[in-house]
């Protein structure tokens, strides 16, 4: 009598527990099927279409947009070009958000300045620090053009963005600038996990700097290095803004990156919604690929309720 | 002793050093930006005559300022709704579904959202939010929201469960509850949801060179498209000063909620 009284309470409390989950839960859910699941259908749709910028729908035509979009060189060129791109701002990026974050994790009155000059890029957007840089790398009131020029790399009135290597590297400059000091919080915040008495005991076994950084600080930091390098090359891989302010995949299309090239096909070369899709389709299952491999090598462990 | 010294005399130039090289093209930004002559490299004398032409160029500046604005207000709103009442429920409340509905939050994480916005370009039309700030607020709010409910669902979690009971025994209600007992504590990351969110429709510029003409333009496209518009010769005094424009209200957000969100980083993302 008591137990079936007491699996009505609890069923009777299961229930009240699922709907008001659900209540609470509805605004999202409603959000995510209107402006994530129906977009996402769509570009599949979008993907097997002949789908014009102004003239709309037209019909079924796989597989012509994907065959169209994977024989197009240029697909080839700037895939190369954003993995080449993707792997440098990551080399040159994570050494110094670690550096950085290393250097001014104590709690120090210089330390707090210094921080919050590192700090400071990040408060602007992408396009605001890819305009900043435009004007600075320009030659007709840049300073840095002057200063390559003296030192005799380049002639004055030619534009770093000019060469392609020269582009390359002026846009990874760019986002290290804008990024590092992000990359630096988040490290912070992996470091400040770390419990004190690990060091103490460290201090105490006599281990120097470099021992504790490579026994104690480097192993229990891994996840977060992992998650700022996933962070990293993700966004490194969907490069837009940089490239279209700074180069515009130029010159010669050697800073073509594959998101530009989305652009290019929906708006300037083809106005051909179609293959953009197309080829946002092909992005999009590379980078849930590439995801899941990152997640899975983290270990991250599926959510337990 | 006396080497202990020399070692920290070489930290500070050094640390010094490398918040000059941080803060430099700020500060070169701010210097060209009050330069009358910024189209040639003299950056002598000073004067606001770049931030005059700025006011009255293309529609006025108050025009994509306001654009701006509402974009970024859609998406704070929206975010710290979407993020507060969905991270409550994931981190309250059983019910069907739950996992399904938490992993499909976390798949926006995995999906490119510049892969989205060709659909989008469609799609908009087709629920009435064409060339519509709003619209652009929507979308921006969809890209960080894994990141708001994964931080707010931690964050009510780690508000000690008897908190609530006492409340619901008092006679609250689930919504009263929430208001009063749920949302006080979780404020840090409420902070960082909002402000992080504030920067990213702030310095938006992807979404809406997609989703806007240049009527609706917020500021950063604008500026970009100024820069575009004057074939051949580049205002780079005029962009500069768009620049200081764009980074000011974004700038003293970012320093002054500093506090704030180091203490909703930690603890939204160490599991509560």
């Amino acid at each position: 009598m008591t137990g079936t009284r007491a699996t009505v309470r609890r069923s009777s409390a299961e229930r009240r527990d699922n709907q008001r989950g659900w209540a609470w839960a509805m605004p999202t859910t409603l959000f995510l099927l209107i402006l994530f699941i129906a977009p996402v259908i769509l570009v599949v749709v979008m993907s097997v279409s002949k789908w014009t910028l102004l003239g709309g729908d037209t019909g079924t035509n796989f597989p012509d947009n994907f065959t169209k979009v994977l024989s197009d060189p240029l697909l080839r060129q700037s895939t190369w070009f954003t993995l080449k791109y993707t792997l440098l701002t990551t080399v040159v990026l994570m050494p110094i958000a670690l550096g950085l974050a290393l250097l001014v994790q104590e709690a120090r009155r210089w330390n707090n300045i210094l921080r919050t000059a590192i700090l400071l890029p990040s408060a602007l957007g992408i396009a605001s620090a890819s305009l900043l840089f435009y004007a600075l790398y320009s030659p007709q009131m840049g300073p840095i053009n002057p200063i390559l020029a003296r030192t005799g790399l380049m002639d004055l009135s030619s534009s770093v963005l000019g060469t392609p290597g020269g582009a390359l590297w002026a846009t990874v400059i760019l986002v290290v600038w804008r990024f590092a000091g992000y990359y630096m919080l988040l490290t912070m915040v992996g470091l400040q996990a770390i419990p004190a008495d690990v060091y103490e005991a460290a201090r105490i076994d006599g281990a120097n700097r470099w021992n504790t950084f490579r026994s104690i600080t480097f192993p229990l930091l891994r996840p977060t290095i992992a998650m700022t390098m996933i962070m990293s090359i993700t966004g490194s891989l969907l490069a837009f803004e940089q490239f279209y302010i700074l180069t515009k995949g130029g010159p010669n299309n050697s800073t073509m990156t594959v998101v530009l090239l989305i652009y290019k096909y929906a708006f300037e070369t083809k106005k051909d919604l179609g293959m953009a899709a197309a080829l946002s389709v092909l992005v999009l299952i590379a980078l849930v690929v590439l995801n899941a491999l990152q997640l899975r090598a983290m270990g991250v462990e599926d959510e337990e309720d | 002793m006396k080497s202990l010294s020399y070692r920290r005399l070489l930290f500070y130039v050094l640390t010094g050093l490398l918040a000059v090289i941080f803060v430099a093209p700020l500060l070169w930004a701010v210097i060209s930006s009050v330069s009358p002559h910024a189209g040639t490299s003299q950056l002598n004398g000073v004067g606001f005559s770049n931030y005059l032409t700025l006011a009255g160029y293309g529609l006025g500046i108050g025009v994509y300022l306001k654009n701006s604005l509402v974009v970024s207000t859609v998406t704070v709103v929206t975010k710290l709704v979407l993020s507060s009442t969905g991270g409550y429920a994931f981190a309250r409340y059983r019910f069907r579904g739950k996992r399904t509905l938490f992993v499909l939050v976390l798949s926006i994480m995995m999906v490119p959202y510049a892969a989205l916005l060709i659909p989008l370009i469609v799609w908009m039309q087709t629920i009435h939010l064409q060339n519509s700030l709003v619209g652009v607020g929507l979308v921006l709010a969809l890209f960080q929201l894994p990141f708001a409910v994964f931080m707010m669902r931690n964050s009510f979690a780690a508000v000690p469960k008897e908190l609530e009971e006492a409340a619901f025994i008092d006679g609250c209600n689930s919504f009263s509850a929430f208001l009063r007992i749920m949302l006080p504590p979780v404020l840090p990351s409420l902070v960082t949801v909002g402000l992080f969110s504030f920067l990213a429709a702030w310095n938006d510029f992807m979404v809406s060179l997609y989703l806007l003409s240049m009527q609706h333009a917020p500021l950063p496209l604008a500026l970009v498209n100024m820069r575009q518009q004057t074939m051949g010769v580049i205002d780079y005094g005029l962009t500069t000063a768009g620049v200081v424009v764009l980074t000011i209200p974004a700038g003293i957000l970012f320093l002054a909620l500093q506090k704030y969100y180091i203490k909703g980083f930690t603890s939204g993302a160490v599991k509560g």
